[in-house]
C-alpha cells in the first residue's frame, strides 16, 4: 500500500451511509423471511382470520356490540364532562370546603383502577343498597361508572383550561358590569373549553376503550358491548377471530379520533382562533 | 367624615392600598369633575395604575372611599356590578374576548348585562364602531386586527355601555409606535365630546394637548397636580422635573449609580 492510500479515508461518507443502510435493511429482510417460513400460515389463518367464524359475528358485532360500546362511551362522557366541569369550578372556588371536596374526589378517583369502580357500581352498590334501581339499568350503571372515573380526569383538564384564560379576560368582563358567574359562563368557560377540546378528545378515546369494562356489570345478550361479544363468541367457537374483529372495530374509532385530537392540538399551537 | 360632592364624577378620599407589606397608595385625595380630562403621570411603580383600578374596584382599597357620581363604590353593600356599568375601562393589553367577533365583543355585555335586544345592541355597537373608525371590521376576530385596531374596539366596547366615566390604563403602551396615533386620536375626539376621562399615560404630548389637569404621582402619593402647562411645562418639584426629563428625552438620562 502506498502512503497516499493510507492517508485517504477507506470509505467516503456516502459509501459508509450506503453500507450501514444496506446492513439495516438486510437484517430486516432476513428476519421477515425467517418468520414467514417458520410461521404456520394455515393455522394462523384459521385461528385469527377465519371467515366462517367472522360471518357468525354479523350483524350483532355492529348492531349490538359497537352500538352499546358507543352508547356507554357517550353517556359516560356526558356525565363525566358535566361532573368534571362542576368539580373544576369547585376546585377553583373561594370557599375552602368546596375545594377540599374537589381535591379529595380527584385524588381518590384518579388513583383507583377503573375496573374497581365498575365492580363497585355493578356489584357493590346493589349489595350495599338492596333494591336500588339504576335509571336505564346496565346503561345507567355503565354511564355512572365511566362518569365517576372520567370526571376526575376531566376536572383537572378543565381546571387547567380555566386557569389558562388570562386574568385580564375576567377583569374586562367585570369592568363591563358582568357578575362573576356571568363572566364565567359567557367569557371564561367558552374560552377554557376551546383550550381543552384536544385533551378531552383524548379522554374520549380512553373512555371508549374503558367501556369494555362494562362486561363486569352482568349484561344480557342485547346489552353486550364489543369486548363481551368477542369474549363470548371466542369461547363458543374456540377461535380467536372474534377478538381480531372486535379489535378492528375499536381501531376504526380510536385511530381517527386520536388523529383528530392531535390535529386540533397542532392547530391550537399555531394560534388559530 | 368627608363631604360627598355630588357634582364630582369621581371623588376619592383617603385612599390607601397595600399588597401585603407593600404600600402602593399612601393616602390619595382627589376629584374629577364631570367632563374633565385628567391625565395621571409618574414613574412605574408610583401607584398610578393601582389608583385607576381602585376607581372601579378592580383592586379593593385597604382604606378610604371611592365615589362615582355620588355613589360610594367602597360601601360593602353597594351593587358593584351596577356601579361598574357606569365606569368604562380600557386596558393596556386590550383584553378583547378572543372567542367573539368584533361585533360580539361590543354587544355581549349590552345583551347580558343591560338586557338590550339583539337589534338595539347591534345598532349601538355599530354606532360606536363608527365612532372609533372601525365600521368595516364588525365581523373580524380580535386576532385578525392590529393592536391599534384592537384597542379601538376595546374603547367601542366600553362606550357601548354608555358610561359616565372612562378609565384608560396606559392604553398605548403595548402598541407599535406607528399605531399610537389612531388610538390617541379616538381619545382626543372623546375628550372633545365632553367625556369624563381619567388617563394613565406616558404620552406627554397627549397630556399636554388634551388634559384639563395633569396629576404627577410618585411613591404612592400625588406630588403635584394642575393644568398641563404648569405640571409638564413648569413643574414645581424636583421629582417631577427629573421624571419629565427622563420621559421627554430618554436618551439623555444618566445612569444612577
Amino acid at each position: 500500500m502506498t502512503e497516499h492510500a493510507e492517508a485517504a479515508p477507506r470509505l467516503t461518507r456516502r459509501q459508509r451511509r450506503r453500507l450501514i443502510l444496506g446492513g439495516e435493511y438486510g437484517v430486516f429482510v432476513v428476519a421477515v423471511v425467517l418468520l414467514a417460513s417458520l410461521a404456520n400460515w394455515g393455522t394462523l389463518k384459521t385461528n385469527f382470520a377465519e371467515w366462517r367464524v367472522a360471518k357468525t359475528l354479523f350483524p350483532d358485532i355492529i348492531t349490538v356490540g359497537l352500538r352499546n360500546t358507543l352508547l356507554f362511551t357517550v353517556t359516560g362522557f356526558a356525565l363525566g364532562l358535566a361532573a368534571g366541569l362542576v368539580l373544576a369550578l369547585m376546585r377553583l372556588s373561594s370557599v375552602p370546603p368546596y375545594r377540599w371536596f374537589a381535591i379529595a374526589y380527584i385524588e381518590v378517583f384518579r388513583g383507583l383502577p377503573a375496573l374497581l369502580i365498575f365492580i363497585f357500581v355493578g356489584t357493590g352498590i346493589p349489595i350495599a343498597f338492596p333494591g336500588v334501581e339504576f335509571p336505564g339499568g346496565v346503561y345507567g350503571q355503565a354511564a355512572l361508572a365511566l362518569g365517576i372515573v372520567s370526571a376526575a380526569y376531566m376536572a383537572e383538564t378543565i381546571r387547567a383550561g380555566i386557569e389558562a384564560v388570562p386574568r385580564g379576560q375576567m377583569e374586562a368582563a367585570r369592568t363591563l358590569g358582568m357578575s362573576h358567574g356571568r363572566a364565567m359562563r359567557s367569557i371564561i368557560i367558552p374560552q377554557a373549553l376551546r383550550v381543552v377540546i384536544p385533551p378531552l378528545t383524548n379522554e374520549l378515546v380512553l373512555l371508549f376503550k374503558d367501556s369494555s369494562l362494562a362486561l363486569y356489570l352482568g349484561v344480557t345478550l342485547q346489552q353486550r358491548e364489543l369486548t363481551k361479544i368477542a369474549q363470548d363468541v371466542t369461547g363458543q367457537q374456540g377461535n380467536t377471530t372474534p377478538i381480531v374483529a372486535a379489535a378492528i372495530c375499536y381501531l376504526i374509532i380510536t385511530i381517527p379520533l386520536g388523529h383528530l385530537a392531535r390535529r386540533l392540538e397542532a392547530r391550537q399551537k399555531r394560534g388559530q382562533r | 367624615m368627608t363631604t360627598v360632592n355630588p357634582a364630582a364624577a369621581v371623588q376619592i378620599t383617603g385612599l390607601q392600598k397595600a399588597f401585603g407589606d407593600l404600600e402602593v397608595l399612601r393616602g390619595i385625595d382627589f376629584e374629577v369633575a364631570r367632563g374633565e380630562v385628567v391625565c395621571i403621570i409618574g414613574p412605574s411603580g408610583s401607584g398610578k395604575s393601582t389608583l385607576l383600578r381602585c376607581v372601579n374596584l378592580l383592586e379593593e382599597p385597604t382604606a378610604g372611599q371611592v365615589y362615582v357620581g355620588g355613589v360610594e363604590l367602597t360601601d360593602p353593600d353597594v351593587d358593584i356590578d351596577a356601579a361598574r356599568r357606569r365606569v368604562g375601562m380600557v386596558f393596556q393589553q386590550f383584553n378583547l374576548f378572543p372567542h367573539l367577533s368584533v361585533l360580539g365583543n361590543v354587544t355581549i355585555a349590552q345583551r347580558k348585562v343591560l338586557r338590550r335586544s339583539a337589534e338595539e345592541a347591534d345598532r349601538i355597537a355599530r354606532d360606536n364602531l363608527v365612532r372609533v373608525g372601525l365600521a368595516d371590521k364588525v365581523d373580524a376576530y380580535p386576532a385578525q386586527l392590529s393592536g391599534g385596531q384592537q384597542q379601538r374596539v376595546a374603547i367601542a366596547r366600553a362606550l357601548a355601555m354608555g358610561p359616565d366615566v372612562m378609565l384608560f390604563d396606559e392604553p398605548t403602551s403595548a402598541l407599535d409606535p406607528e399605531l399610537v396615533g389612531d388610538v390617541l386620536g379616538v381619545m382626543r375626539k372623546l375628550a372633545l365630546e365632553g367625556m369624563t376621562m381619567l388617563v394613565v399615560t406616558h404620552e406627554m404630548s397627549f397630556a399636554r394637548e388634551v388634559a384639563d389637569r395633569v396629576v404627577f404621582m410618585d411613591g404612592g402619593v400625588i406630588v403635584e397636580e394642575g393644568p398641563p402647562s404648569k405640571v409638564i411645562g413648569d413643574p414645581a418639584y424636583e421629582r417631577t422635573r427629573r421624571f419629565l426629563s427622563r420621559v421627554l428625552d430618554p436618551a439623555a438620562a444618566e445612569v444612577e449609580e
